[in-house]
């Protein structure tokens, strides 16, 4: 009864947990929680005990300061994840959650990179970078300091182009999104 | 009124009906103990800061009301965090206040500081770091609220010296006392869905082979009696797991003991061939279950617990239900009523029968010690168990002396089982037993202890002697970590390694003695009697007795960790041939 013996039967001990990656493990959770020290600690410290990762998180608070919204983009399998979302809903601090999934949300996310580009690149970099929302947000003789703006497929997208530049430093901000307005009501 | 803030937490204290607090002081907390000697709750003065925290948990067992304890900042932080741990395995109110250094100095790596509310997240319900002496009466609200409703749980709230030290301006506050408390994320559900309490109830008509698996939900919920009134309308037999021995009488026809993994026959067996499990307040522990896709494969679930994330976390249930126990059941009982029962239920004679047979072939049993062997334990346990009064409180530590004493303890009462489940903490028994004396000084209270894990917390008979909590400990002392043996002997070919302790070093008598108990020594079957007489006659301090047991002897039935559950090992001396009966064609 009370050696640990390593053979615990519970599903929860997350067999297929750790290590595996791929699209279909992502899941975008959208939880309100209340703006306090402490708060983000208890929600990250509950996939890390388990095993998960957590791929993206993005937290400010909304329009009751009282309030923070967490947006993250956790590698959990679709099968633990209601369990996931149940004992995030038992943290006393967490007031609401839920799961969208893409076609029921708008998301965007923002990426910022320095690419080592000369001046003499920039026309080029101009070009393709065209299709998207960007901007250079600073330059010298040897980079370029640039921000995408876009949904987290067209990140990805520019951040296969800029890679041709040569990518010195990149930091995406991680998705946030809210539900679609046909999905609030 | 102006109070400073460590008046202020003892006031709130009190004013949450708090008769005792368990602790031991030290720099951070000392502000807070100085109001102590002023106000009516009972303080207890324990010898290690675990003893604290088990005796809040022993203290919450017997009573059902929130233990408090109270220690300082760093290593007696850090010595309370398995009883915290131990607290929320086992889902016991309980509210721990530790000290902490001045706001000022967080995080300055200042003398004894530690990250509290860091490292007890992951094992309290919630923690709190109070930072201004204004939140403090509100906080001790709602650590009360959030310990004693919907899953109960440990609490701990982290007070800064500066906050409650009167020579310090931050103490400095206007006393309030909060009539209701705010917690917007937390709103646990204690009624269940009709709709889910209607199916529920028609699998329960429906079913042929239904069995009640009771867990210690129901003794949280205070639902021994509508489970009773269930199980008796019904006429379904009912397993009661380790954290529910007493939640329904071992001495009622209906009653098959405890299942996992050293349950009873036919506890075990009842489950696993049943069509319909009736889990109630019982969350498929793997001790219960073990080999999880072997277990109960015909049966349907239903399952009611107030911590919705315990529905599915395991098992999918038929029927989940979200909800307190005892409100469930009695919707339960209504439901069934108005579908018609008991004349209406399912004819489930062959079942009732087929559960007789096991009974009768398979009961506990154990071969008898011959002249000038060491003592059975199982047979210590009878004649305790014979000679101590039928409401008697029983502690146990964590081994084999806890599995017997389950098995051969007769539970007739709820609360009368004080015991760690969940996380299985050697030396719980001696702390536990005394904080359930303290909350119920009208009755026995036997603490059944092993060898090992009298080591662990002795010290604390120290603290019983000084404050004459006069509780009683029968040491089954097999000079060994039986259990870790057992497992040796059985699974690691004899090949024992570190479990050997010595019967006499310590001496148990002496050590007894010297900490202000009344110590025996028992060796021989007849002075058992005599023995246990002798310690149930003293009232006035506590009393240890040192009963030589066989350490050969195991604990049976046994499915192996990880074995199906249709594994059921018996003793060959007592059960040679052992027919199990396989699934139903
Ligand atoms: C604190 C702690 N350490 C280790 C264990 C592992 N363990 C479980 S039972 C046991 C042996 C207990 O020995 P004893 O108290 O003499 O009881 P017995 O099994 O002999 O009855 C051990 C070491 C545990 N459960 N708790
Ligand atoms: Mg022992």
């Amino acid at each position: 009864m009370s050696i640990d013996d390593g053979h615990a039967t519970s599903p929860s001990a997350n067999p297929d947990g750790v290590g595996t990656t791929g699209a279909v493990r992502h899941h975008l959770l959208s939880v309100l929680v209340e703006n306090r020290p402490g708060v983000l600690t208890r929600v990250a410290g509950l996939f890390a005990r388990r095993g998960y990762n957590i791929h993206s998180l993005a937290v400010a608070p909304t329009e009751d300061p009282a309030v923070s919204r967490i947006s993250m983009v956790v590698d959990v399998a679709s099968s633990p994840l209601p369990q996931m979302m149940m004992q995030l809903d038992k943290l006393i601090n967490v007031l609401e959650i839920s799961e969208l999934s893409p076609a029921m949300a708008v998301e965007r996310e923002v990426l910022l990179a320095t690419v080592g580009a000369g001046p003499d690149a920039l026309g080029e970099l101009d070009e393709a970078l065209a299709g998207f929302d960007s901007r250079v947000l600073d330059s010298d003789d040897s980079a370029v300091t640039v921000s995408v703006l876009g949904t987290p497929e067209q990140i990805d997208d520019a951040e296969v182009l800029l890679a041709a530049f040569g990518l010195l430093a990149v930091q995406r901000s991680g998705r946030v999104a809210l539900s679609t307005l046909s999905a609030q009501d | 009124m102006q109070l400073n803030g460590g008046q202020a937490l003892i006031k709130a204290l009190e004013l949450e009906g708090v008769e005792v607090i368990f602790g031991l002081p030290g720099g951070a907390i000392l502000p807070v103990y100085d109001p102590i000697i002023d106000s009516p709750i009972r303080h207890v003065l324990v010898r290690h800061e675990q003893g604290a925290g088990h005796m809040a948990e022993g203290y919450a067992h017997a009573t059902g009301r929130p233990g408090v304890a109270m220690v300082t900042s760093g290593p007696a932080a850090t010595n309370i965090v398995t009883p915290l741990c131990d607290a929320y395995m086992d889902s016991i109110p309980m509210v721990m206040i530790t000290g902490q250094v001045p706001t000022t100095a967080l995080g300055t790596d200042a003398f004894q500081e530690c990250d509290t509310t860091g490292i007890t997240m992951p094992v309290t319900k919630h923690n709190f770091l109070v930072t201004s002496a204004a939140d403090i009466p509100r906080v001790i609200r709602e650590a009360f609220h959030i310990a004693t409703t919907g899953r109960p749980g440990p609490v701990l709230v982290d007070i800064p010296k500066d906050i409650v030290d009167p020579k310090n301006p931050k103490s400095a506050m206007e006393w309030y006392w909060p009539e209701t408390v705010d917690l917007p994320g937390y709103n646990p559900r204690t009624t269940g869905d009709p709709a889910a309490i209607r199916h529920a109830a028609e699998l329960i008509m429906a079913a042929e082979r239904p069995v009640i698996y009771a867990g210690g939900g129901i003794l949280k919920a205070r639902a021994a009696e509508v489970l009773l009134e269930l199980a008796e309308m019904t006429d379904i037999r009912v397993v009661t797991t380790l954290m529910a021995r007493g939640a329904f009488p071992d001495d009622h026809p209906l009653c098959l003991g405890m299942p996992g993994m050293h349950g009873n026959f036919t506890a075990i067996t009842a489950m696993q061939r049943s069509d319909l499990l009736i889990a109630l307040g019982s969350r498929f522990d793997d001790r219960v279950t073990g080999k999880l896709d072997g277990f109960a494969p015909d049966a349907k679930v239903i399952h009611v617990d107030i911590d919705p994330a315990e529905l599915g976390k395991v098992r999918r249930p038929d029927a989940g239900i979200a909800g307190d126990c005892r409100l469930v059941i009695e919707e339960l009982v209504e439901a069934l009523r108005e579908l018609g029962a008991p004349d209406a239920l399912t004819d489930s004679t062959d079942w009732k029968s087929t559960i007789s047979g096991w009974q009768e072939t398979h009961p506990l049993a154990y071969v008898p010690s011959e002249p000038g062997d060491l003592l059975k334990p199982q047979y210590v346990l009878e004649q305790l168990r014979e000679l101590c009064p039928d409401d008697t409180i029983v502690a146990s530590g964590v081994g084999q002396h806890q599995m017997w004493t389950s098995q051969y303890w007769k539970f007739n009462h709820p609360y009368t089982w004080v015991n760690s489940g969940g996380l299985g903490t050697m030396g719980f028994a001696v702390p536990a037993a005394i904080g359930a004396k303290v909350g119920r000084p009208d009755r026995m209270v036997w603490a059944v202890d092993g060898d090992g894990c009298f080591q662990m917390t002795a010290q604390e008979l120290v603290t019983a002697a000084a404050e004459r909590i006069p509780v009683k400990i029968a040491i089954l002392n097999n000079a060994y970590l039986g259990m870790v043996r057992q497992w040796q002997e059985m699974f690691y070919e004899e090949r024992y390694s570190e479990v050997y302790l010595s019967p006499d070093l310590p001496d148990y008598k002496m050590w007894a003695e010297a900490m202000g108990c009344v110590g025996m020594r028992v060796e021989s079957p007849e002075e058992v009697g005599p023995a246990i007489e002798k310690a149930n006659a003293i009232n006035d301090r506590p009393v240890v007795i040192d009963f030589r047991t066989d350490a050969s002897e195991k604990v049976f039935p046994m499915v192996a960790a990880g074995a199906n559950n249709d594994e059921v090992m018996t003793d060959e001396r007592t059960q040679p041939a052992l027919d199990i009966p396989r699934r139903r064609p």
